[in-house]
């Protein structure tokens, strides 16, 4: 069964086909002279120059990074809570809504969410820009790591805690040197999904973003909606190039890790 | 004591302030009055006044009004119409995908799922996008088929119902292929192997043995994908056209067109009534899987 069968291989052939071929033409365009982008008129990278020199879309990444990076660093801390809580809190006082609360938002369409906290914000009269789209990515990015967190939490050997609790430690101690070291690939990969989240995120940021506040989304929704234009394709490409590297290289780094503790472990078993 | 109690409080009243009260508020203006005012809705919560009076104000106008106007009919309807066809059109895609995966080589599969995973990574807007110079009149694909002669004037596809199909089936892929494949990843190859030997054929084998025992996965899978597709909005506005009616748009054009906050809060609690029948299936189908594990 080791090799493909032709039906395999044409199945998988097409269907990553289908997953990047888009990609692939949105990234050649990209470097087209003419302003038409169906049409190829050259090879030409002055699309990109006049991005860097567009001033509006630069205050706008600048804004959407700032959103991303504040958001997704109080997201992970009320994630990790959270899921810390749920798996370890035992029994309390209204258990069962907050789970449902962890995982609500999760299913939760993007126009309900966004709807509902620009009711909540114009309600209690808070000002909308960058701080109110912190405010609303945290709260539904909180949601995706916890489960991130609790999953790896789960399956976490509770003896580990047990035994620094022994040795002396005390419980934030017990938490700091075994419990965050041992949880904390899912508490990195839970604050990059919380990043990448707030970066596209679309619909609650234009809920929530006043006139002060543009993110990049929402900006190329609006330069969007009019059709396409080569100065998106190149923003783009630049997007799709940073979360390329990125990606590729968190999955080499884990996979390093990944291979260094089990050496680690066998290490140990044989000594 | 104290700690465990800050640290149970903090995340959960940060989620009472940012979710449950916010959701609150959707249902109050749901069935309140529009006012030319700031905020534009009546009435408004009065400390001094009290509840009482408060509540007799309310009234369900809002809901009757949605089931009067044909708009929001057709448009729940074409939106769960649209989530239905996509969902199918995505396993159908999907499917045969997940398969080659489980049945390529072991050490290919975490490159693969890589390769299947990362475009989940970019924007989705970007994707969305990627799809307008594709589809368009003078776009590539018309180019195509216009250049292998099995056309001779330029389709129309986008702004129709089928570049939305397309472009939610794009998108949403990757949520269908993974329960899919963590499915048929785990499935036992002597079980099939054992249908052969009893006189299956290959076709047989892979309906009696390989399909029901992803069943499983293709139902998570499903819902994955079902679930968002119904309050889509980006899609049918930058892929369908005017006659694509789905409710995520009509919310969001009552909200920031027609500044109806009344109706558009009505809009939400019903399309939140939607949701809750597939969702509360989702979570049975979960939870009977994980039953079934241990």
């Amino acid at each position: 069964m080791n090799r493909l069968s032709w039906f395999n291989t044409v199945s998988l052939t097409l269907g990553f086909a289908f997953l990047y071929i888009p990609m692939v033409i949105l990234i050649i365009f990209s470097f087209n002279e003419s302003k038409l982008v169906t049409v190829w008129g050259g090879f030409s990278a002055k699309w990109y120059g006049e991005l860097l020199q567009n001033e509006s879309f630069l205050q706008a990444a600048w804004v959407t990074l700032k959103v991303a990076v504040l958001s997704s660093t109080l997201a992970t801390v009320l994630g990790t809570m959270a899921a810390y809580v749920l798996v370890r809190g035992g029994r309390f006082l209204g258990r069962t809504l907050f789970s449902g609360m962890i995982y609500a938002p999760l299913v939760m369409p993007e126009v309900i969410t966004g709807l509902s906290l620009l009711l909540l914000f114009i309600g209690i009269g808070l000002d909308r820009g960058v701080m109110t789209i912190v405010l609303a990515h945290t709260t539904f990015a909180m949601c995706y790591v916890s489960v991130v967190v609790s999953s790896r939490l789960i399956t976490f050997d509770r003896s580990l805690e047990e035994a620094a609790l022994d040795l002396g430690c005390s419980q934030a101690e017990a938490f700091r040197l075994v419990t965050l070291p041992i949880i904390a690939p899912a508490v990195i990969s839970g604050w990059l999904l919380a990043f990448t989240l707030s970066l596209d995120d679309l619909v609650i940021a234009s809920f929530t973003a006043g006139p002060s506040a543009t993110t990049l989304p929402i900006k190329i929704f609006s330069a969007v909606r009019l059709g396409v234009s080569p100065e998106i394709n190149a923003l783009s490409t630049i997007m799709i190039g940073i979360v390329t590297v990125g990606v590729v290289t968190a999955s080499l780094v884990t996979k390093r890790q990944m291979v260094r503790q089990r050496r680690d472990e066998q290490n140990a078993e044989r000594s | 004591m104290m700690r465990r109690f800050v640290l149970i409080a903090i995340p959960y009243l940060w989620l009472l302030a940012l979710f449950l009260v916010p959701f609150a508020i959707v249902f109050k203006i749901a069935l309140s009055d529009a006012a030319i005012a700031r905020p534009p809705y009546f009435p408004q919560f009065d400390w001094v006044e009290g509840i009482g009076a408060f509540l007799a104000e309310l009234d369900f106008e809002n809901f009757v009004w949605l089931t009067e106007d044909d708009l929001y009919w057709k448009a729940y309807l074409s939106s769960l119409r649209i989530a239905f066809i996509s969902t199918f059109l995505t396993l159908l895609v999907g499917y045969p995908m997940a398969y080659g995966m489980a049945r390529a080589p072991e050490e290919w599969r975490p490159t693969l799922m890589m390769l299947v995973i990362l475009p989940f990574w970019t924007s989705f807007l970007i994707r969305v996008y990627a799809w307008m110079g594709i589809l368009s009149n003078e776009g590539l694909l018309n180019q195509f088929l216009i250049w292998t002669g099995l056309i001779d004037s330029p389709l129309t596809i986008l702004n129709t119902n089928t570049a939305v199909y397309i472009g939610i089936v794009y998108t949403y892929f990757p949520f269908m292929i993974l329960p899919i494949y963590s499915a048929l990843e785990r499935l036992d190859g002597s079980l099939i192997e054992a249908a052969e030997d009893l006189g299956c054929s290959r076709l047989q084998a892979f309906w009696l043995v390989t399909i029901p025992l992803s069943r499983a996965g293709i139902i998570a899978g499903c819902f994955l994908v079902f679930i968002p597709t119904l309050g889509e909005f980006v899609i049918p506005s930058l892929l369908g056209g005017s006659d694509t009616l789905m409710i995520g748009k009509v919310l969001w054009e009552e909200f920031f067109s027609n500044r109806d906050w009344p109706v558009a809060s009505a809009v939400a609690v019903v399309l939140l009534l939607l949701l809750i029948v597939p969702i509360v299936l989702f979570q049975r189908n979960q939870q009977k899987q994980q039953e079934a594990e241990q």
